[in-house]
């Protein structure tokens, strides 16, 4: 294989991986303060929607951007407030906003835009363009590092770098700050907030502010950068694929990003080599191919890659004890 | 503010000028869940600098109470005064604020995280965790070294023993400024060691000028580290003592509102044939951590054989395998039949004589949500007087036979229709008592017969057993209250760490050797050495 293929693939799997990236970080804030979110499919897919119908309709691809942040907030809310001022069931929860916003879009799409719940095609300034960054052109003829740094690194729209500094600072927020003290303490035992005075339902709240905007941005990605436009059910199980990686990576920011990576990597092999030949054997069909990443993610929810602990609080609603 | 301002006055031109005022004063709390009056017209006054002890049975809401005072419940009516200041405390925030500080029976600690990050969690005091923490690392050697609070900072919690994450829990509160300091059930967990340590700490503590609040059921510790005494019942405290002026039986009585015997009336046993025998029972977790090393013993008709040890140390493992119902390495035989523990069985040990009170009543002696009729039957259900054919119950027979439990064991309220979960926690043990001890077992194994028992409950549990075991029956007694284990025993075997460490007759051997053993130290050359070392004590 020549650094040619090498980079090319390397370059996909990073535009591949940011939506999951996304993602999964949007789930790491919602499940380490205790609350599990199923529904980060529904809430990229609205987000998609609602940035690709606004773009096409004013042209921004940052009004676009804006509107699908809002979407997706909207969603969060719906799920905060039924898991955590309701405290319901937080799968039935998810299961009803991946529904409700499959419905939607549909629904909607084809209402407003008459193209079988597409959106129309976004050009010029309704998508986020390609960055270069500084010296890539210079840089290019440099042996190894040039070719990297040009094809793999630079050359992004904003929202991929958006998603990749949101690991480091994740992270930074995580473990060096008061709130992530306490989101992560919330997650665990709620009733050790609760009794250190910090409103339990009031952190979770933060924690799901933040899984809306990055859900948001993930969708806002998929349909304005990735994509030009909105396809209908175009995210396609990503959700569910940035969950598995979170249990992958054992809901920490770092390994959050290789779980991801590998993932993309995955999804670039399936698209860049459609039909294997084996020797001998056959070809390996195009279809397996593009199933990779959702092979890997049954594998892992299945628990072959090592145990992982959630949460221990994850997934219940938190009542005070008599 | 105001209310501040208008006391002012009264206190200069009242008596109370020389005594400084109460480090907290409760005036007429009241609280209620539902139709569960937990706490009526309460008033208390808690001494500066004092350990002030609060007992009362189980229920009888001294939690409630204490939670009102820590912020973790609103009362529905009263006042609370700190330091003669009246303060409203909405939440635990408020309650610190006033420097009020509580360690709950249940710890609340993040167990993952370390001790340091416990001990900040809520007072970070900046949005950044860097300097919290160093302060918080600063203050911990200080405390280490005023009040033999030492811990490692960055140990994580969950690689901390009980005794130590109680301690963290105490630094929390001091960390905080507590003043006033709560502790809930502090020693239900600890050996006697760590407790005897515990109330060293308090006593520093208060001799520091904090003031100590102590909630208990066990009257020893009130005696031995409490300056003044309040005993609550049903929701009310009915008397407030000197310690020096009362008594454990003036105490127990006070509790539960009549006399009653502290020690059990027991004749001697009169051990017949060997009904149990186990050998070198092992058992390995799904972690692959040893719980049980090499158990061996006997068990004969006639005798209670009570294990003691601090809970964790295998005792759980031990009662789970010999009814049956998780698989060992090892020999057991019941009666003259051989019991495979490999494939544990628990319907064919029942049928087999071995009836079973589990430890946790409510997760695997009761199904909470049943009736009572429901839950009488249970693990005799196959058998032919409940079967109506074609699969079906006979309800009227468990109604009829559930009927029965209830009077002869006086269950209350003798109704059997109610839910499991709306008695008491007496009440519950007593159906799961009557049912297993009705059927008139040939070994009955028994764990925690009374925690979270009342009183007057624990009295009429503790004579069924005495007269099971003088009808013939072999008793297996596992408890981790050693009061229990020194009055029922006939022989005590103690299990620290999956083995166990010795044998004992309760005759020749006293709390303090028990609490080694327990412990996992062997106080010297076993039986003799003590005995002629506590003779030589004596003389």
């Amino acid at each position: 294989m020549d650094l040619d293929i090498v980079l090319q693939l390397a370059d996909s799997s990073v535009r591949l991986a940011t939506p999951l990236l996304l993602a999964c970080l949007a789930g790491l804030y919602s499940e380490r303060s205790g609350v599990f979110d199923i529904g980060l499919e529904g809430k990229m897919l609205i987000a998609a929607f609602f940035a690709a119908a606004t773009a096409a309709v004013t042209g921004s691809a940052w009004v676009g951007l804006a509107a699908g942040l809002a979407a997706s907030l909207v969603f969060s809310m719906l799920h905060a407030v039924a898991s955590i001022t309701f405290r319901g069931n937080q799968l039935i929860s998810g299961v009803a906003i991946n529904f409700l916003a499959v419905g939607m879009t549909a629904l909607l799409g084809h209402t407003w835009f008459r193209q079988g719940g597409q959106t129309p095609q976004l050009v010029g300034d309704a998508r986020f363009h390609a960055i270069e960054l500084p010296g890539a052109a210079r840089l290019a003829d440099v042996p190894v590092i040039g070719p990297v740094y040009a094809e793999v690194i630079s050359g992004h729209s904003i929202l991929v770098y958006i998603a990749f500094l949101a690991v480091p600072l994740t992270w930074w927020v995580l473990y060096r700050t008061r709130f992530g003290l306490r989101l992560r303490a919330v997650g665990e035992n709620p009733a050790a907030v609760d009794t250190a005075g910090i409103s339990v339902p009031l952190l979770r709240y933060q924690a799901l502010v933040i899984t809306g905007i990055l859900c948001g941005i993930a969708g806002a990605y998929l349909s304005t950068s990735m994509n030009a436009g909105f396809v209908r059910e175009m995210t396609a199980g990503k959700g569910f694929i940035a969950l598995a990686a979170l249990i992958f990576a054992k809901w920490r920011p770092w390994p959050a990003l290789f779980a991801t990576l590998l993932f993309g990597l995955l999804e670039a092999i399936g698209i860049r080599f459609q039909n294997v030949e084996l020797g001998g054997i056959g070809t390996i069909p195009v279809q397996f191919m593009q199933a990779l990443p959702y092979i890997l993610t049954v594998v892992i929810l299945a628990g072959f890659v090592g145990k992982a602990i959630p949460p221990r609080a994850g997934g219940e609603p938190y009542v005070k004890e008599e | 503010m105001s209310a501040e301002v208008t006391r002012a006055p009264g206190i200069e031109s009242g008596e109370a000028r020389a005594a400084p005022p109460p480090a907290l004063r409760l005036v007429g709390i009241s609280k209620s869940f539902g139709p569960v009056q937990a706490n009526r017209d309460i008033h208390l006054e808690v001494e500066k600098g004092t350990i002030h002890g609060i007992v009362g049975e189980n229920g009888a809401g001294k939690s409630t109470l204490m939670s009102i005072i820590y912020g973790y419940y609103q009362a529905d009516a009263g006042e609370i005064e700190v330091h003669g200041r009246k303060v409203e405390i909405r939440s635990p925030q408020d309650a610190i604020a006033a420097g009020i500080g509580m360690v709950f029976q249940h710890f609340k600690l993040v167990e993952n995280f370390t001790v340091l990050e416990n001990i900040v969690l809520g007072v970070e005091g900046g949005a950044l965790l860097g300097p919290a923490l160093r302060r918080a690392r600063r203050m911990l050697v200080e405390l280490a070294r005023d009040y033999e609070l030492a811990v490692d900072p960055d140990a994580v919690i969950e690689t901390l023993s009980v005794g130590l994450q109680q301690r963290v829990e105490i630094l929390k509160a001091l960390y905080r400024h507590a003043d006033i300091l709560i502790l809930d059930e502090p020693t239900g967990v600890l050996t006697p060691a760590e407790a005897d340590h515990l109330f060293r700490i308090l006593r520093s503590l208060r001799d520091e000028g904090k003031t100590i609040i102590l909630i208990t059921h066990k009257l020893r510790e009130i005696m031995e580290v409490t300056d003044r005494v309040s005993v609550m019942r049903q929701g009310e405290i009915v008397a407030t003592r000197e310690t020096a002026a009362t008594s454990p039986e003036e105490l127990a009585e006070l509790m539960v509102g009549r006399k009653v015997l502290l020690r059990v009336e027991k004749p001697p046993a009169r051990p017949g044939d060997r009904v149990l025998e186990v050998r070198d029972l092992c058992l390995r977790d799904e972690k692959g951590v040893e719980r049980l090393k090499n158990i061996s013993f006997d068990l004969r008709e006639g005798e209670i054989l009570a294990i003691a040890g601090v809970a964790g140390n295998g005792q759980s493992e031990l009662l789970e395998v010999l009814s049956g119902i998780r698989a060992a390495r090892g020999e057991v035989r019941l009666g003259s039949e051989p019991l495979d523990v490999a494939r544990p069985d628990a319907r064919l040990a029942r049928e087999m004589g071995l009836a079973h009170i589990p430890e946790d009543r409510q997760r695997r002696g009761l199904v909470m949500e049943f009736h009572g009729w429901e839950n009488t039957p249970f693990g005799y259900h196959h058998e032919p007087r409940f079967d109506r054919g074609w699969g079906l119950m006979d309800q009227k027979e468990m109604k009829r036979d559930a009927a029965g439990k209830f009077e002869r064991f006086d269950i209350r309220p003798a109704n059997p229709d109610l839910e499991a979960r709306s008695f008491s926690g007496g009440n519950q043990q007593k159906i799961v008592v009557a049912r297993e001890i009705e059927h008139n077992p040939d070994v009955l194994i028994v764990g925690q017969p009374t925690r979270g028992v009342d009183i007057g409950a624990i009295e009429f549990i503790h004579r069924q057993l005495i007269e099971l075991r003088d009808a013939g029956c072999a008793i297996l007694l596992v408890s981790v209250e050693l009061d229990e284990v020194l009055s029922l025993g006939d022989r005590i075997l103690v299990m620290f760490d999956g083995r166990i460490m010795g044998e004992r007759r309760p005759e020749e051997t006293d709390e303090r050797e028990l609490g080694l053993l327990m412990a996992g130290v062997d106080p010297g050359a076993p039986e003799a050495g003590t005995a002629t070392g506590a003779e030589g004590r004596e003389g």
